[in-house]
């Protein structure tokens, strides 16, 4: 009787295997490409603005307006592309995209620095990119505030003023992540939108191609039950996730020092809860469908799309309108984003996210359940 | 001609039956133009701040007054323990946190410099980056101020020089995430539709043996792929009018540059996904090596090098010459200019010739190696 009762999955768990690893591009897919994306978004893929191209049109040309003008490219923030000669050529550079700053310093310039009178400065934005534009607003606002410190007190030295000393001291720390390296910021953001892509679209192909090729109803003749078919067909792409998800913390610390400060322990578990509810979700695709092409779009559109946008992943969930914001606790990978980052940058323990840890387990529960209930119903 | 009529009528005919098929197909353009019109934004505004003012006194407060009045900061609360600003801080309550020291109003009266502690969770870069800009740019306009107040207090009759800047901002004048990123679906779109789809549709059949079938029959390739390719291609420009109604009426974003010059370069840039989507199909056996394929290979890296979400212009140099080979990065370019600027062919000529060889290149390509498959 005990034989009978127990669990006889193996055997899928191995054909299974079998099949991915037969499959080199699928494998190779699974687990090179979450190296490769986690050295896209190191390298390449970041809200760091440098190296901003902009154009001067200087009318004052005085040592004053120079002296202010160097100050830009002193930085690394920006990079001078041309000198202009008149105002009509603005239009084409920013059209065209050659800029996407314009300094404009006017022809009082000077004068009003001389006369101890509010000198003003001109910057034309492109705003298309609202991110970067604003960053870069930033940058130049604070420069020229900066700026008209140092000019303030200079000024006031001439006429004949004592020295001002400035009467704040300004002193900006970053905590967690102290270079502003936006490295460390999408890693744990990565690992979530990998898993859950390969887990959801894995999972739903995996039993829709049975279906689609007819190999299914040889599967619902075997004695097979259908907790053994669910787990057989999913616990393979649990160890590769697992695996990947290795990849990815391995490569973030050897490349982007972005090492685990909290438990690797709470990690793991985090993780397994999430790639439990992401196979959940791919198992109920499955059952719902019965082309590839279909459990594809569908698994796209709820799994892709959500975790890099809704999740926090890139954008800041704050940001969102309310109603957006309401829709994004559907969405496990929040929950288990803010644990990541919790655990790998913040190094805080349980009490810094039980609640996402319960939300999580809901999730897994409610999805594994739902698609258990309806792959009996359809294997039966 | 007839054949190719018939093949895509056929191919109609097995799209509209497969009905779920035909609603994701529709609903799916509407899904991702709401979420990434309405959730994919950046706009920082209201940040969470933690207040821990020590000092309490008027300059202080005044000081705090100055971060709470701007549409920049939200105070989530004040404390009085630095312990709880770790707190908060460390639970992702606050994302920024301004501590004043004691004897804050005290050193600044008697002309010393008041240190000011500003904290900023660096998790999140670019809304730290932004957030400390802010910061600095309203604690030095305080600054000036104390000092032109204290000036005028002692009675002094000359005043110093400062700096005014005007701000303007082109394309975008509010700053909207939105604006930059609805035209940008349309890219996205088109490529998700048309290429991963025609890859999936050909190489179902491979799979189901039934392009064999396709083969004795006396169909020539030309016409096999004309008629597989033109159902797509049909879904394409049904694409474009979807995003281009949803863009004016729901995002109140117009075509400034034109809607014809749109389609025509659409049309242009659906010759490189229906080619690349051809291509796959001759790399693939089954449906689910084309799936991974595409979005692994072709899709992601070319949305997430070409622009869509970071700019190219932050990529090392390497990536971005690499960036040229990918057609998304022109079309992201055409989108844009048409939806933002308003900008014509004048501007966008290079644009456009550069997707024409493109596609020219990979569809002729891609024939070539479908046809040498099939013989």
């Amino acid at each position: 009787m005990t034989i009978k009762y127990s669990l006889n999955i193996l055997p899928i768990v191995r054909k299974e295997f079998r099949q991915i690893i037969r499959d080199k591009r699928i494998l190779g897919v699974l687990l090179f490409f979450p190296a490769l994306m986690l050295f896209a978004f190191g390298y390449a893929l970041n809200f760091d603005v440098k190296n901003t191209r902009m154009a001067v049109y200087d009318e004052d040309r005085s040592s004053a307006s120079r002296d202010f003008i160097q100050q830009f490219f002193t930085s690394e923030y920006f990079i001078k592309v041309q000198t202009l000669s008149s105002k009509a050529e603005i239009n084409n550079l920013l059209d065209g995209e050659q800029v996407r700053v314009v300094l404009v310093v006017p022809s009082s310039f000077s004068k009003d620095i001389q006369r101890g009178k509010s000198a003003s400065v001109q910057v034309i934005v492109d705003g298309a990119n609202s991110n970067a534009a604003a960053t870069v607003l930033g940058y130049i606002n604070a420069m020229i505030q900066q700026y008209s410190l140092k000019i303030m007190a200079e000024s006031f030295m001439r006429i004949g003023g004592q020295q001002i000393t400035l009467p704040i001291d300004f002193q900006p720390r970053v905590w967690y992540n102290p270079e502003l390296k936006s490295a460390k910021f999408l890693v744990p953001g990565l690992i979530a939108f990998i898993l859950m892509v390969t887990t959801v679209i894995s999972t739903a192909l995996a039993v829709v191609r049975e279906r689609e090729l007819g190999t299914m109803e040889q599967i619902m003749v075997s004695p097979i039950k259908p907790i053994e078919l669910i787990l057989g067909k999913t616990i393979p792409y649990i160890i590769i996730s697992l695996i990947a998800t290795a990849v990815i913390l391995f490569f973030g610390y050897v490349l982007f020092d972005v090492s685990i400060k909290g438990s690797i322990f709470l990690l793991s578990m985090m993780t397994i809860l999430f790639l439990v509810g992401g196979l959940g979700v791919g198992m109920l695709i499955s059952t719902l469908v019965e082309t590839q092409q279909l459990a594809f779009m569908i698994a796209v559109i709820v799994s892709m799309l959500p975790t890099f946008i809704l999740s926090g992943f890139v954008f800041p969930i704050r940001n969102m309108p309310a109603i957006i914001q309401g829709i994004t606790y559907l969405i496990p990978a929040r929950y288990f984003l803010v644990a990541l980052r919790a655990i790998i940058l913040k190094g805080a323990g349980v009490s810094a996210f039980w609640d996402q840890a319960i939300f999580l387990t809901i999730y897994a529960a409610v999805m594994i359940g739902i698609s258990s209930l309806r792959m009996r119903k359809f294997l039966a | 001609m007839n054949i190719i009529f018939h093949i895509i009528k056929k191919e109609f005919i097995q799209f509209r039956q497969d009905k779920k098929m035909f609603i994701v197909s529709f609903f799916a353009p509407v899904f991702q133009l709401l979420v990434l019109g309405y959730a994919a934004t950046f706009d920082v505004s209201k940040i969470p701040m933690a207040v821990c003012d020590f000092d309490n006194s008027a300059s202080s407060r005044a000081l705090v007054r100055n971060f709470t009045s701007t549409e920049y900061f939200r105070v989530v609360g004040y404390y009085d323990k630095i312990s709880e600003i770790d707190n908060q801080l460390d639970d992702g309550h606050a994302s920024i946190a301004v501590v004043i020291p004691r004897g804050f109003e005290k050193k600044m009266g008697a002309g010393q410099s008041a240190p000011l502690q500003v904290i900023a969770d660096g998790t999140e870069t670019s809304s730290a980056t932004i957030g400390l800009n802010y910061v600095f740019v309203i604690v030095s306009t305080y600054s000036q101020n104390v000092v032109l107040e204290s000036l005028i207090k002692r009675g002094s009759v000359m005043m110093p020089a400062r700096l005014s800047t005007e701000f303007r901002i082109w394309y975008n004048p509010d700053l909207k995430s939105r604006n930059f990123m609805v035209p940008g679906v349309l890219g996205l779109l088109l490529m998700v539709m048309t290429m991963i789809l025609t890859s999936l549709a050909i190489v179902k059949e491979k799979e189901l043996g039934t392009l064999e079938q396709l083969v004795v029959t006396p169909i020539k390739p030309y016409q096999l792929i004309i008629g597989k390719l033109a159902p797509f291609f049909v879904i394409g420009v049904i694409d474009v009018i979807l995003v281009v109604f949803f863009a004016s009426v729901v995002f109140s974003l117009p075509v400034k540059g034109g809607v014809l010059l749109l389609f025509g370069l659409s049309l242009i840039f659906l010759m490189t996904t229906l080619g690349l989507g051809l291509f796959i199909s001759t790399i693939s056996r089954t449906q689910q090596q084309a799936m991974m394929t595409a979005i692994f290979f072709f899709m992601m890296p070319m949305v997430f090098f070409s622009g869509f979400v970071f700019p190219i212009e932050n990529m090392p140099a390497i990536i971005q010459y690499i960036s040229y080979l990918i057609p998304l990065r022109y079309y992201f370019v055409i989108v844009r200019g048409l939806f933002l600027k308003g900008v014509g062919m004048s501007i966008l000529w290079t644009q456009a010739l550069a997707l024409l060889i493109f596609g020219s290149v990979i569809l002729s390509l891609s024939v070539m190696r479908f046809q040498k498959r099939l013989g």
